[in-house]
């Protein structure tokens, strides 16, 4: 199976604080990997650095086979367009439209007949479960989880190989996350996507994602199947995997799994 | 994506029997090639509009994603002919899911936009700009309202006013605000005086020029350029301050605390501004006067002491009082104007930057109308 995104020793940092610290762990083509750690050990970080969107202080980031820092500005750009990006605030533009938003990137790099920006903007909608009453509100009159439908379907747009999703589902009702794992799921297995997602909700953990990663001090201190991960000595791992929330969760993992 | 090593050129090949038209679609149907794409579905809506399309034969496809799948999915209903849409058939596995979700939600048919007469149109946007500036009216009148009930509420109750908050933006809109206020009007009270000389002295009335600037400045020019500044620098930060905190719901988490937003983000600044205005005028009234005495001694040979002494003669106590009395009531307007527009944004950055923009020209609109109001008054009065 191909490798899409390959970190290795990446150590990110600001001004004294060193936030990641010897980081490395791959994510392969088509399957969904999933991201924990605690509130505040550097997850959101690591998705900036990978991105881009941060420095590197050391190590390396290859994605979609290419290590962005080395790469030119054109090559860049090209990665740029195969992969899509869900924030954790959504990031909508908020002086544009629901149907806007999702436009947004077909206009800017495709030309597109009006007619058909139109109809592709409505099926990525619709996909995400957003109906047509609702294209034409603006951000600010939408809710928690529409917002985060819009900006899946908006970070879906250019048909990316590689999304990266910043907890999509925290700040949802268990059902709506629920709802959210599903739609995940489906889109993963109709578009072929490969999905990096980072997220604190054990159920999406246990549903959706293929292999983990946990991050705790700066470092991945357990990566794998959900059973290797419940395998961690860990002490952050064991009281999150096992703890009041966790343990229900992993006792039926692992009653599945034999 | 499902992109295999198969990146082939896209094709559409078109074949008649008995009357019913066949279609076979080849190649990379993906969004590289959505130009192409979309000229094949032209085409085929014109050849086959009044034919029967029988299938749309997908086994050739080598490449599909989203963009792909929605042409595909038009392409069923290109034929205008009654019967039930044409078929794609023989599409690979590995696309069918992704065909399938495409499908159920392009092949439903949208309302076209609706169309309207230009002239209706026009009409509507004139009705609605003249609503608009009524309720502009309204909304200021209402600020102003809320803001005398907030005063005296807290001269009921001195403890419950913001001095902390009034401090700091005093020092913003005021301490702040010195130097530039002091290089502008000094520049505008040089100027004036230059201009003065260079054509009072063609009638041998260089003198004048001092009487010409004395009673400008402190009248008029002094109290007009501070407050036009102050409603630039500070109108238009108050205005953004309160929008963004409109946008992100802080002022909805105040109200729910049980707190009053004008009296604890409209009052302080308010009050700050009517504070700083006067200061600021006297300031640079003083710093044009100055200006002006430099430019007389500099470029038109007047020792400061005959300037002085000029001025004296010139102006009186009532030039420099109808300027001070004239600056609280300019910052009053310049803060319930910038507070009301700050409170009318909606949720997107655009309307904050309107709103911002609109705070800083309605606030020096409405500076110059109370400037002609009150030389009315003046005049009436003999002042
Ligand atoms: N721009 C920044 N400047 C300084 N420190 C930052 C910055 N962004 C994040 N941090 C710090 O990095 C740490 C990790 O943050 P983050 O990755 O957002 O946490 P989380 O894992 O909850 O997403 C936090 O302690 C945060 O304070
Ligand atoms: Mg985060």
């Amino acid at each position: 199976m191909d490798t899409l995104i390959s970190v290795r020793d990446l150590v990110v940092g600001f001004g004294q604080r060193t936030v990641l610290n010897g980081v490395s762990f791959d994510v392969r083509q088509g399957e969904i990997f999933g991201f924990v750690g605690g509130s505040g050990s550097g997850k959101s970080v690591l998705l900036r650095t990978i991105i881009g969107l941060l420095p590197v202080r050391e190590g390396t980031i290859e994605v979609l086979g290419t290590e962005l820092s080395q790469a030119s500005e054109q090559a860049r750009q090209a990665i740029q367009r195969r992969w899509g990006v869900l924030f954790q605030q959504g990031a909508l533009f908020s002086s544009l439209t629901v149907i806007q938003n999702v436009q947004f990137p077909l206009r800017e790099f495709l030309n597109l007949s009006p007619g058909l920006l139109d109809d592709i903007a409505r099926v990525k909608l619709e996909m995400v479960g957003i109906k047509a009453d609702d294209h034409n509100k603006l951000p600010s009159e939408l809710s928690g989880g529409m917002t985060k439908r819009v900006a899946l379907a908006r970070s879906l747009a250019m048909d990316p190989e590689l999304v990266f999703l910043d907890e999509p589902t925290s700040g949802l009702d268990p059902i709506s996350a629920g709802d959210f794992d599903e739609l995940i799921k489906t889109l993963q297995k109709t578009l072929g996507l490969t999905v990096f997602m980072i997220t604190h909700d054990l159920e999406t953990l246990h549903a959706v994602c293929d292999r983990i990663g946990v991050l705790a001090d700066g470092k991945i201190v357990a990566c794998g199947p959900m059973e290797t991960i419940l395998k961690s000595t860990h002490p952050w791992a064991v009281s999150y995997f096992h703890g009041r929330r966790g343990g229900a969760l992993a006792a039926r993992h692992l009653t599945k799994a034999e | 994506m499902l992109r295999s090593a198969a990146a082939r050129p896209p094709s559409l090949v078109q074949t008649e029997l008995n009357g019913s038209i066949s279609l076979a679609a080849a190649g990379s149907w993906t969004a590289a090639n959505v130009h192409e794409l979309e000229r094949f579905i032209e085409e085929a809506r014109a050849t086959c509009g009044g034919h029967r399309l029988a299938a749309v034969g997908a086994g050739g496809i080598t490449e599909l994603d989203t963009f792909g799948a929605t042409l595909l999915s038009q392409l069923t209903l290109v034929s205008s002919t009654a019967g039930p849409p044409a078929r794609i058939v023989d599409l690979e596995d590995r696309f069918v899911d992704l065909y399938a979700q495409v499908h159920r939600f392009s092949a439903v048919p949208h309302a076209p936009a609706e169309r309207h007469n230009d002239l209706v149109v026009r009409l509507e946007a004139l009705g609605k700009a003249t609503v608009s500036a009524i309720h502009d009216l309204a909304s200021l009148a209402a600020m102003l309202g809320q803001i005398c009930v907030a005063f005296t509420r807290t001269l009921l109750r001195p403890s419950s006013f913001r001095l902390t908050s009034a401090v700091h933006h005093l020092d913003r809109v005021a301490w702040q605000a010195v130097p530039i206020i002091l290089l502008i009007t000094f520049l505008i009270g040089a100027i004036i005086a230059q201009q003065g000389i260079f054509h009072f002295r063609k009638f041998g009335a260089d003198e004048y020029v001092v009487d010409m600037v004395g009673i400008l400045v402190l009248r008029e020019i002094g109290v007009l350029i501070v407050a036009i500044m102050v409603a630039g620098r500070s109108g238009s930060s108050y205005t953004a301050e309160l929008g963004s905190m409109k946008m992100r719901e802080e002022i909805d988490a105040l109200q729910t605390m049980g707190l009053d937003p004008v009296e604890v983000l409209i009052l302080p600044r308010v009050i700050a501004l009517i504070i700083a205005l006067p200061i600021l005028t006297f300031l640079g009234s003083m710093s044009a006067l100055y200006g002006g005495e430099l430019v007389c001694w500099l470029y038109g040979g007047m020792a400061p002491d005959i300037f002085i002494a000029r001025l004296k003669e010139a102006i009186s106590i009532t030039h420099f009082k109808v300027g001070m009395i004239k600056s609280p009531f300019m910052a009053l307007v310049i803060g319930a104007v910038a507070c009301a527009q700050g409170l009318k944004v909606k949720g997107s950055s655009e309307s904050l930057g309107l709103e911002t923009t609109a705070s800083v020209v309605k606030a020096i609109f409405l500076v110059i109308v109370l400037d002609g109001v009150f030389a009315i008054f003046f005049a009436s009065i003999d002042m």
